[in-house]
């Protein structure tokens, strides 16, 4: 080239533009684990809006705070009158919190799956080493997790409370192993239903209808029934105690309630605070576990059609 | 590179291959077909998705029935439809995506720049990707499918709804992927004027059987029509007949170009045989003082090559460039 340009041969000017063009990738390929769990601490991370808009934060970060103020505050008063126990148990929490954590429910499930599926990027996953149940397992994990970071932090807030007010060591550790195995258990029966229901959708607004409807609306009508059974067996005494029980077995919240009263000493929230009986208690485990576990099948059935 | 025998899918009432046979080697290879041809569910066979009814495939050497998983991790893949989430930046997607493909966080991030950067996205890459125009959502979708770079990209439709800039630059950066990165290229399109001049090879498919494979040289040959426009001048007032004539008399046929379209009868088809024809064209205009409007290739229908091998290639009549004249252009 007969043209030359003055680069930056300038003493002491050390930018330099260079063109590298392309490099080829020569490193590791962690394959298909790797993967599947890039995708649960990408989806975890975006149940709390992290690695998303603003906006998109805003409701999670919310109901999270709205999750732990109540414990908090009851700890202050714990602590400030020197009381003997915690005004309310660990596994009787989330059942007074539960409307909050349908609401939670209702707004990540479809957050998680729906949009997925109403941008169409999940061709785009299966066009990567990871298969349909890598998908499912990382998705139904990610949102268990989620849902257990927000119903066991005021548990532990809770139990830092209860120790620094100098209450019976043993008795609050163990109330709070309680408290976390209810809630592990109301976090995944409450992950798979929400994510059922979300994948049937790509509509995002369907999607939370529809959760709010199944979780909040169910526990409504069930509550309802059982204390009109109550009253029933008030009237012709004490009869249809066991009514209360099989009602119990239709609504989420109702049923993890019936779990830990059987099985967690929790004390029942059911109408006349008796809970289902340890026979009863048993069907009422085999029913959660078969709810998790169909819903778990229903989403690989689900994400199986789904190909490009 | 990819080696298909006798594949074969079939649905319920569709049968979307029949007994397809096709060897492609490296380069750039375009797949053509109508819609409904069979493309995608070629693609999604190779790809390891989607079982076979009959016959075998293999993909980098690969069997796509067994080692589904291995092809996916050395393959890219570009969907035709929308696939990018709108409520996050493109850096953020196609680093997601490259974790998704295995590689790990720190080389993930370096990977993403490089690759958004070579297919031409610069500073907008930071902002969500529901603000982007078609064209630079095509450009994220080429990014993900790279960024892990693979040995082999399966491009669907990826011109698809781009204008003819934003279509020509897809087409520069589509041949960039293997003359500069080294990438072996699968891309289909339905359209085989804008893949013949970006291609090595094409394959064209239709009702799921092969038609043709071959060398793009090889189909230029057959069926590369020029069309010229001139202007006129005080001594040539009919410039585009002076021209007609003057080619005549060289010995070279025009077509008739009118078509029934307005303004068509002012553009002259003919068939090129090869550089002469267009040195030829070029010496006769300067003879005759005329202006040069246009002189270019006329992009061919798929439908004119279905036509063609249906008739045997040598019954090529004026009906069908008429016909090419409609689509063309």
């Amino acid at each position: 080239m007969a043209v030359e340009y003055p680069t930056a041969t300038q003493s002491g000017d050390q930018t330099r533009i260079h063109n590298i063009g392309y490099r080829s990738y020569d490193g590791p390929r962690l394959g298909r684990s790797y993967a599947t769990r890039s995708l649960y601490s990408q989806s975890l991370r975006g149940a709390y809006g992290l690695g998303r808009s603003v906006k998109s934060k805003v409701l999670p970060m919310l109901l999270f705070v709205v999750m732990c103020v109540p414990a908090a505050i009851m700890v202050a008063v714990a602590v400030a009158t020197k009381a003997k126990d915690l005004p309310v148990d660990y596994t009787r929490y989330a059942i007074i919190m539960q409307a909050v954590i349908s609401l939670y429910v209702a707004s990540q499930a479809p957050q998680s799956v729906s949009r997925d599926l109403r941008f169409k990027t999940v061709p785009l996953y299966f066009s990567r080493p990871i298969e349909t149940a890598d998908y499912v397992r990382a998705k139904f994990a990610a949102l268990a997790s989620a849902l257990f970071i927000l119903t066991a932090a005021p548990l532990l807030v809770l139990y830092v409370g209860a120790l620094l007010a100098k209450l019976d060591f043993a008795d609050q550790t163990k109330g709070f192993a309680q408290g976390l195995v209810s809630v592990a258990l109301l976090s995944l029966l409450f992950a798979g239903l929400g994510l059922v229901i979300a994948s049937v959708t790509p509509r995002r607004g369907f999607g939370i209808a529809a959760v709010i409807a199944v979780l909040t609306i169910s526990y409504g009508a069930v509550s309802t029934l059982q204390a009109i059974a109550d009253a029933q067996s008030l009237g012709d005494g004490g009869g249809s105690s066991g009514a209360i029980a099989w009602i119990g077995l239709f609504s989420p919240v109702t049923l993890i309630d019936g779990v830990q009263s059987a099985f967690l000493g929790a004390s029942s929230a059911f109408p006349g605070g008796v809970g289902p009986s340890s026979g009863e208690g048993a069907l009422y485990v085999l029913v959660t576990l078969g709810l998790i576990a169909a819903s778990y099948g229903l989403l690989m059935r689900r994400y199986r059609k789904v190909g490009l | 590179m990819i080696a298909t025998e006798s594949l074969s899918k079939r649905f319920p009432r569709v049968t979307a291959l029949d007994r397809l046979s096709v060897d492609v080697g490296p380069g750039v290879t375009g797949l053509v077909g109508a819609n409904g041809a069979g493309k995608s569910t070629l693609i999604k066979i190779l790809l390891g998705l989607s079982p076979a009814t009959e016959g075998r495939a293999e993909v980098l050497g690969l069997d796509v029935a067994t080692k589904g998983g291995a092809i996916r991790e050395r393959v890219g893949y570009m969907p035709e439809h929308d696939c990018l989430p709108p409520d996050v930046s493109a850096t953020e997607f196609v680093v997601h995506m490259a974790r998704m493909s295995g590689l790990p966080p720190t080389a993930a991030r370096e990977r993403t720049a490089d690759t958004l950067r070579h297919v031409g996205l610069y500073e907008e890459r930071y902002r969500p990707i529901g603000g982007y125009s078609t064209g630079m959502k095509q450009r994220v979708k080429l990014a993900q499918a790279l960024v892990h770079d693979p040995q082999l990209v399966f491009l669907d439709e990826p011109t698809n709804g781009l204008d003819p800039v934003g279509r020509d630059e897809m087409l520069g950066l589509i041949r960039r992927i293997h003359t500069d990165f080294g990438i072996s290229v699968l891309v289909t399109s339905h359209l085989l004027g804008e893949l013949e001049r970006t291609c090595d090879h094409v394959v064209i498919i239709d009702g799921g059987k092969l038609l043709r494979s071959s060398s793009t040289t090889a189909f230029t040959q057959t069926t590369t029509t020029l069309a010229i426009e001139v202007t006129d001048t005080d001594d040539h007032p009919d410039g585009t007949r002076a021209v007609r004539d003057a080619l005549h008399a060289r010995g070279v046929d025009v077509l008739d170009g009118s078509g029934g379209l307005p303004g068509a009868g002012h553009i002259l088809l003919l068939t090129a045989q090869g550089d002469e024809t267009y040195d030829l064209v070029r010496d006769v205009v300067a003879d005759l003082g005329l202006g040069l409007v246009r002189m270019e290739q006329r992009r061919h229908h798929i439908s004119e090559v279905f036509t063609d091998s249906e008739q045997g290639s040598e019954q090529s009549t004026d009906a069908q460039r008429k016909e090419a004249v409609g689509h063309g252009g």
